[in-house]
């Protein structure tokens, strides 16, 4: 045990992140001393408060106390794994839904997924967005045998049994959750435009249409599915609000293998 | 290159006010790691402020004390936003914090070994050869005594530099919180530490621990008196360094921090006129 640093190493993270008698040999005497907690309680600080900056709606809805408990116990079982804490809380939803205490709080999981889009959006790359021109001066025959490319900055997601997207936003925006709240499925859209990030509703047929752009379908194949997910479904109003949020980055020529 | 005062931590709290703020000498330092996006607000933020006034990078998680070789997705992507904002100093700590594929957001103790001193001068090698930059290297605050030193902190440090070429970062602080948990003299500690490859100097604020004696580098309150004396000596004894005021908890408004600033740009001047 004693000797190389990587010994020292693997036995002091053993002492820090483990059951406290679990130390041995030199580090065992570390773990006597009192500076030992201040180790502990910093690592913990560490990763609850980068999980709180980064899941903001999820402790707003729960409190700091309550968040503090899961956030403490997720680090425990997946701390981070590099130094951009950005990225920190990848399976954070997961664990939520899986944890007893958030039982009850069926939505709570789906706001932690938002929190974690947010992110996502706010931290992608930089690109251009399609202009509405550079479909001016095309046919119609030849848009839809083209392939819209959703932007980097750009999320979708379908909720198909809960309101999360209204518990979300309203979150978010420091707005109580309407006692009115209709619980039933919602989508949500997620964009970044000229540095800013917008949200806004998007139906199942919207959610489903993107997933096919982003799966190299063609405009008029993506649409057929989006209609046949939802018959009732306008897809030019559709079309105008991705194009007005920034949605596409390019329209390119659809790959032969879809 | 512009000459660097005394400088602060930037806080996205704080952007509007940094980028907007003129004074002579003003430089501002970040974590890396807080700016290793692909793109967005973030990156633009640091690029505004960036193009009014020097930037240094302040790494926290290259874990050069670890016995393996840094990250190398870590190190091209610190390579990349040193390309984009071409800070004025890249500084990391004589600490460990990733280890066997996990992050501990914390700087680790470690042996000071001669071993530890050939790994830990071959991961600042490696990493001044990425960055194609000299690097400065921070002592860190101690909590913990550890009997298997075979090293004094200060000629350890001393060697690396030696070694790599590498600067060194003195944090007058982490020597404060270090010397009162530990048991050693602050100012004579100060007093050895070797003037010429000092690249930089920290100053924070720290705290007392609630559940034993300790000192706590905590960087929620503003710099302590002990630590501005320790800083008048450092200066007049090594001459001007550029000198960062941290702050990361607890945040006052921008002004407060300025004041402090102030302060220690003030400090440098007069020894500077000195000269």
């Amino acid at each position: 045990m004693s000797g190389s640093l990587g010994a020292f190493q693997d036995a002091f993270v053993a002492a820090l992140t483990g059951a406290p008698d679990s130390a041995a040999g030199e580090v065992a005497a570390l773990v006597a001393q009192p500076g030992f907690a201040v180790y502990r309680n910093t690592l913990a600080k560490g990763c609850v408060d980068a999980l709180r900056a980064n899941f903001t709606a999820v402790e707003r809805l729960v409190g700091e106390e309550w968040f503090a408990t899961a956030a403490t116990l997720y680090a425990r079982e997946v701390p981070p794994r590099s130094g951009p804490l950005l990225e920190y809380g990848e399976d954070f939803p997961a664990f939520l839904q899986g944890f007893e205490p958030a039982r009850e709080l069926t939505y709570l999981s789906g706001v932690a997924q938002l929190d974690r889009l947010w992110l996502e959006v706010f931290s992608a790359v930089e690109q251009p967005v399609l202009a509405l021109a550079a479909l001016a001066t095309k046919t119609p025959e030849q848009i839809a045998r083209k392939t819209l490319v959703p932007r980097a900055a750009l999320r979708w997601r379908w909720f198909a049994e809960l309101p999360v997207y209204s518990i979300w936003s309203c979150t978010r925006e420091g707005r109580e959750v309407p006692a009115t709240l209709v619980w039933q499925g919602e989508g949500a859209l997620l964009s970044r435009n000229a540095g800013r990030i917008g949200w806004q509703p998007l139906e199942r047929a919207g959610c489903a249409f993107l997933d096919d752009c982003a799966a190299g379908r063609s405009l008029e194949q993506a649409s057929e599915l989006a209609l046949a997910v939802q018959p009732e479904l306008d897809f030019n109003d559709l079309l105008g609000r991705l194009l007005s949020a920034g949605a596409f980055a390019a329209l390119v020529p659809t790959t032969p293998s879809t | 290159m512009q000459l660097l005062g005394a400088g602060l931590g930037l806080k996205p709290e704080h952007y509007t006010d940094a980028g907007a703020c003129v004074a002579d000498g003003l430089w501002f330092e970040v974590h890396p790691e807080n700016y290793m996006v692909g793109g967005g607000p973030r990156l633009d933020w640091l690029e505004a402020v960036g193009a009014r006034h020097p930037l240094s990078l302040h790494g926290v998680s290259l874990s050069l004390a670890a016995d393996c070789a840094p990250d190398e997705m870590h190190l091209q992507r610190l390579k990349a936003l040193a390309e984009l904002v071409r800070p004025a100093l890249i500084s990391e700590h004589l600490a460990w914090s990733s280890w066997r594929g996990n992050y501990h957001p914390d700087l680790l103790p470690f042996p000071r070994t001669t071993a530890a001193l050939r790994r830990i001068a071959a991961n600042i090698e490696r990493t001044q050869e990425v960055l194609g930059q000299r690097i400065a290297i921070e002592n860190p605050s101690h909590y913990l005594r550890l009997e298997q030193h075979e090293w004094d902190e200060i000629d350890f440090l001393a060697e690396l530099s030696q070694r790599t070429g590498c600067g060194l970062l003195l944090d007058v602080n982490n020597v404060q919180v270090s010397a009162h948990n530990l048991g050693f003299d602050a100012a004579a500690y100060l007093r050895r530490f070797p003037a010429t490859p000092i690249l930089e100097i920290h100053l924070a604020g720290h705290s007392q621990d609630d559940a034993s004696s300790l000192l706590i580098d905590s960087h929620d309150a503003p710099v302590s008196a002990a630590v501005w004396a320790l800083y008048r000596h450092l200066i007049e004894r090594i001459g001007p360094r550029p000198t960062l005021i941290e702050r990361d908890d607890k945040l006052p408004a921008f002004e407060t921090l300025l004041a402090e600033r102030t302060r220690a740009q003030q400090l440098l001047d007069e020894v500077r006129a000195w000269q």
